[in-house]
C-alpha cells in the first residue's frame, strides 16, 4: 500500500505545475478561454512539447504512460490551473485511435488537435441513444445527423464522430473544415461546437466501436475526476485564504463557528472525492472500471456542486466578480459534472449495478 | 501508487479469517449480527480466546503483552472482526486504560494493572463525563481532597459504559479547584467499585437497553498510589488517552458488515417479484452510501498510510471520526428503512426465533439505528470534532 506518487509522475506534475504557473497563469488562461478560439494556439504546442499528452498513451503506442495514474497526474495539475486546452478532446480522441490501432504520433506531438464527437441534443451521455447515420457511398462514407457540445471541436483539425452505421456503431473521421459547424465558447471558459452533419464526407475509423467508445469515455471520466479534484483545491486554498484575512465584526471570518463548520464539510467532502478518484484510477483496465468511475464521477458531481456554492456563498459578493479568479473556478467546477454524465446518471449506473446481482 | 496490501498483509489476512472462522464461537456472532445485547459472559468468553492467540491487546507494544502489529495490520485485524460479526473488545482497559498505564505508570503500577486487564481479572469502566461536563469535559467537578495517604471523592460521573460488568473505574477528578485555568488541577485516579461509598445506578437508553451507568461518589476512599501521572496533570493524560479512542475510529468494518446485510436484504426476493433493491428511489439512496463507504475505504488508508509514516494520527482522525459515523448512520437508517412496518416490534426474548417475524435476523434493526445515534455524540461529538479540523487541518 503506497499513495506516493512514483518519480517519474511527481516529476512529470512539478514540470507541468511550474509551466502552468510561468507561461498560463490565471489572467492569461481568462483572456484566452473566453475569446475564439477559446484557447491560446501558441501555448498548446508548448503544452505538447512538455509530454502531456505522451503521457496519456501507454509505451507500447508510443508514449510513456497511459495508467490511469498518469491520468489522474495530468489532470489534475491542468484543474488547479483551471487551463481551458483541449486535452480531454485529445484523451478521448486516443483512447479511440488506440482501440483501432491507428497511428498516434500526430495527437501526441499536438500537431492534428483532435475531438471526439458523440454526444447529442437527445442523447448526450448516452452510446446506445446515437442517431447520426453513417451511409457507404462510392468505396467511402458519408455522415448525417447532428452532435452537441463537441468539446474542443472549435479548435480541431480533425474530429471523430460516434455514428450508426459499418459495423453496429463505428467511428469515423471527418475533417474539420468539412463538417458544417457552429463553435461557441462555454459559459466555465474552453471552446466547443455544434455539428452538423448532412452527407459529409468521412472515413472509417473504427468499426463496431461500441466497446471502445464506452471504453474512452470511462477514460474522459476519470480525467474529469482528476480535475476537478484540483480545481477543487485550488478553490478551497483560496476561500481559506479569504477567511482567514477578510475581517467583519472586528474579526476574522474565519473565527465564526458558523463558517468554520462549513469549511470542514467542504474539505472533508474534498477528500472524500480525491479517494473515490484514486480508487477509479487504480480499477481502469480491470473489470470494475466501468462501476468505479461511475461512483467517482458521481461522488464527483456532488462534491463539485457543494465546493462551487460554498466558495462563492463564504467569499461573499468578490466571489460573484468576473475580476476575482475564484468565480471562475465556481463556474467550471460546477459544469464539470454536465460532461459524460452527471451525479445522477452515474448513480443510476451504480445502482443497476446492486440490482443486477 | 499502490492500493493493495503486500503479500505479506495478504497471507496476514488469511491467517485472521481462518483464525476467525475456526475459533469466533458462532452463539456470539450469531448475536452480534442480529443486534441483541451480550452477556458479560460473552465477552469474557471471546475475549480470553483473542488472549490465548496473543491478539487481545492489539495496540500495547509486544513487551507488554501485545501482538506489535503495524497499524495495517491492526486496520486489517479489526476489519476482518468486524465483517465476521465478532463482538468488540471493552476498549475501557485494552484500548484507554492500557496505553495510558504503559506510557505514564509506574512499574509497579505496570506490574499490578496490565496482566490482570490481559486475563479478564479486571472489567474496567471509564468515568470521565459528567452531568455538566461532556463535550467541555474539563469542566468536570468531581472533587478529591488529599487526606494523608488517600484521596476522598465526591461527585458524580455518568454515560459509564458497561460499568455494571465492571470491578475498577478510571476517573478524571479535580484536586485543584483553584488552579488558573478549568484544564489545569485536574488528576486521573483509579478506584475499586466495591469501595465504600460508590453506588451505581443504570441509565436505561433510548432504545431501551442497559448499556450505560451513572456512578456517585459519596466520601469514597482512594489510595494517594492509585494516581496515575502526576497530581494536578491530569488533562495531559486525558488527552493521550483520547488519541487512543481514536484508534480504527472510521469502524470501516463495522460499516462494511452493515453494508452487506443491509444489500442482502434488499436482493431478498418477495411474492411481487420486484425486490426493494428494484424500487428505484431505495436503491439510490442504498448506491449513494455505497459511493460514500467506498471512498471512505480509500480515505481511511490514505491516514493509515500517513499515520505509518508519521508515527501517530494527527487531526485527520477527527474527519474519520465524522466520516465513518455518518455513513454507518446512514446505513443503519436504510436497514430500518428497508423492513418497513416490520422494523416496529420490540425486540425481546419472547420473539426471538418467532416464526412470524418477517425477518427474524433483522428484528433489531430499528433499536440498532436508534442506539447508533450515540455514535456522532461520543467520542467527541462530531461537532467537537469540526472545531478541532477547523484549527489543526484549516487554519481558522
Amino acid at each position: 500500500m503506497d499513495f506516493e506518487k512514483t518519480d517519474d509522475r511527481r516529476m512529470l506534475a512539478d514540470s507541468l505545475d511550474r509551466w502552468l504557473a510561468d507561461a498560463y497563469p490565471i489572467a492569461h488562461r481568462n483572456r484566452v478561454a473566453y475569446e475564439a478560439p477559446f484557447h491560446d494556439p501558441g501555448l498548446w504546442s508548448d503544452l505538447a512539447e512538455l509530454g502531456i499528452l505522451h503521457a496519456l498513451v501507454p509505451e507500447e503506442r508510443g508514449g510513456f504512460g497511459g495508467a490511469g495514474f498518469d491520468v489522474l497526474t495530468v489532470f489534475e495539475s491542468l484543474g488547479r490551473a483551471l487551463n481551458p486546452e483541449p486535452v480531454l478532446p485529445a484523451l478521448l480522441a486516443a483512447r479511440v485511435l488506440m482501440a483501432a490501432e491507428a497511428d498516434l504520433g500526430p495527437l501526441m506531438t499536438g500537431r492534428v488537435r483532435h475531438a471526439l464527437a458523440f454526444g447529442e441534443p437527445e442523447a448526450p451521455w448516452d452510446v446506445e441513444a446515437i442517431g447520426t447515420e453513417a451511409a457507404e457511398a462510392d468505396g467511402g462514407w458519408t455522415l448525417s445527423g447532428r452532435k452537441s457540445v463537441v468539446y474542443g471541436a472549435q479548435a480541431a483539425d480533425r474530429i471523430l464522430v460516434v455514428a450508426r452505421g459499418g459495423d453496429g456503431l463505428s467511428v469515423f473521421a471527418v475533417d474539420a473544415d468539412a463538417a458544417g459547424r457552429t463553435d461557441y465558447g462555454l459559459i466555465d471558459g474552453g471552446g466547443a461546437s455544434d455539428l452538423f452533419l448532412d452527407g459529409t464526407p468521412a472515413t472509417l475509423v473504427l468499426p463496431d466501436a461500441a466497446e471502445a467508445v464506452r471504453d474512452a469515455l470511462d477514460w474522459g471520466r476519470l480525467a474529469l475526476c482528476a480535475e476537478a479534484v484540483g480545481a477543487m483545491d485550488a478553490a478551497e486554498d483560496m476561500t481559506l485564504d479569504y477567511m482567514r484575512t477578510r475581517r467583519q465584526f472586528g474579526r476574522a471570518i474565519g473565527s465564526f463557528q458558523a463558517l468554520q463548520h462549513r469549511a470542514v464539510e467542504m474539505a472533508t467532502e474534498i477528500e472524500q472525492a480525491r479517494s473515490i478518484t484514486i480508487l477509479a484510477a487504480a480499477k481502469m483496465g480491470t473489470p470494475e472500471q466501468s462501476r468505479t468511475v461511475s461512483m467517482a464521477k458521481s461522488l464527483i458531481g456532488r462534491a463539485t456542486q457543494l465546493v462551487a456554492e460554498e466558495s462563492v456563498q463564504m467569499q461573499g459578493g468578490i466571489a460573484m466578480t468576473w475580476e476575482y479568479p475564484s468565480s471562475h473556478y465556481a463556474k467550471r467546477l460546477t459544469m464539470i459534472d454536465a460532461q459524460l454524465g452527471d451525479a445522477d446518471w452515474h448513480l443510476a449506473r451504480v445502482m443497476a449495478g446492486l440490482q443486477a446481482a | 501508487m499502490d492500493l493493495s496490501f503486500s503479500d505479506a498483509e495478504i497471507a496476514f489476512r488469511d491467517e485472521v479469517r481462518r483464525f476467525l472462522r475456526a475459533e469466533l464461537p458462532e452463539d456470539i456472532a450469531r448475536k452480534v449480527r442480529e443486534g441483541r445485547e451480550l452477556a458479560k459472559a460473552d465477552y469474557e468468553r471471546w475475549q480470553a480466546i483473542l488472549q490465548s492467540r496473543g491478539w487481545l491487546a492489539v495496540t500495547w507494544p509486544e513487551a507488554h503483552g501485545g501482538p506489535g502489529w503495524t497499524p495495517v495490520q491492526r486496520h486489517i485485524f479489526e476489519e476482518e472482526c468486524a465483517r465476521a460479526s465478532a463482538p468488540r473488545t471493552v476498549s475501557f482497559g485494552l484500548a484507554m486504560l492500557g496505553p495510558v498505564v504503559i506510557k505514564f505508570g509506574t512499574e509497579a503500577q505496570k506490574a499490578e494493572i496490565l496482566p490482570r486487564i490481559l486475563d479478564g481479572t479486571d472489567w474496567w469502566c471509564q468515568g470521565y463525563s459528567e452531568p455538566g461536563a461532556g463535550s467541555d469535559l474539563a469542566g468536570l467537578k468531581t472533587r478529591a481532597v488529599r487526606d494523608g495517604d488517600h484521596y476522598v471523592v465526591n461527585g458524580q460521573k455518568t454515560w459509564t459504559t458497561l460499568g455494571q460488568h465492571a470491578d475498577r473505574i478510571f476517573c478524571l477528578v479535580r484536586t485543584d479547584p483553584d488552579a488558573p485555568k478549568p484544564q489545569q488541577g485536574i488528576s486521573f485516579v483509579l478506584v475499586d467499585l466495591d469501595s465504600p461509598g460508590i453506588e451505581m445506578r443504570p441509565i436505561r437508553l433510548i432504545e431501551g437497553g442497559h448499556e450505560v451507568n451513572e456512578v456517585f461518589f459519596t466520601d469514597v476512599r482512594v489510595p494517594v498510589a492509585n494516581r496515575v501521572g502526576e497530581e494536578n496533570d491530569g488533562w495531559t493524560i486525558a488527552k493521550y488517552l483520547l488519541t487512543h479512542e481514536r484508534t480504527n475510529i472510521a469502524g470501516v468494518g463495522f460499516s462494511v458488515q452493515a453494508f452487506e446485510s443491509l444489500l442482502a436484504l434488499a436482493r431478498e426476493p418477495r411474492r411481487s417479484g420486484r425486490r426493494l433493491i428494484d424500487d428505484a428511489l431505495f436503491a439510490a439512496r442504498l448506491a449513494r452510501v455505497e459511493i460514500d463507504l467506498e471512498a471512505m475505504k480509500i480515505t481511511n488508508l490514505r491516514m493509515l498510510a500517513d499515520a505509518t509514516r508519521n508515527g501517530a494520527p494527527g487531526a485527520e482522525s477527527s474527519m474519520l471520526k465524522i466520516l465513518g459515523t455518518e455513513i454507518r448512520q446512514a446505513i443503519n437508517d436504510l436497514s430500518r428503512r428497508a423492513l418497513g412496518p416490520a422494523a416496529a416490534p420490540f425486540p425481546s426474548e419472547d420473539l426471538e426465533g418467532n416464526a412470524a417475524l418477517v425477518h427474524p435476523d433483522h428484528s433489531a434493526n430499528a433499536a440498532r439505528y436508534f442506539n447508533n445515534r450515540k455514535i456522532s455524540i461520543y467520542g467527541g461529538s462530531n461537532e467537537v470534532q469540526k472545531n478541532i479540523l477547523s484549527k489543526a487541518m484549516l487554519g481558522l
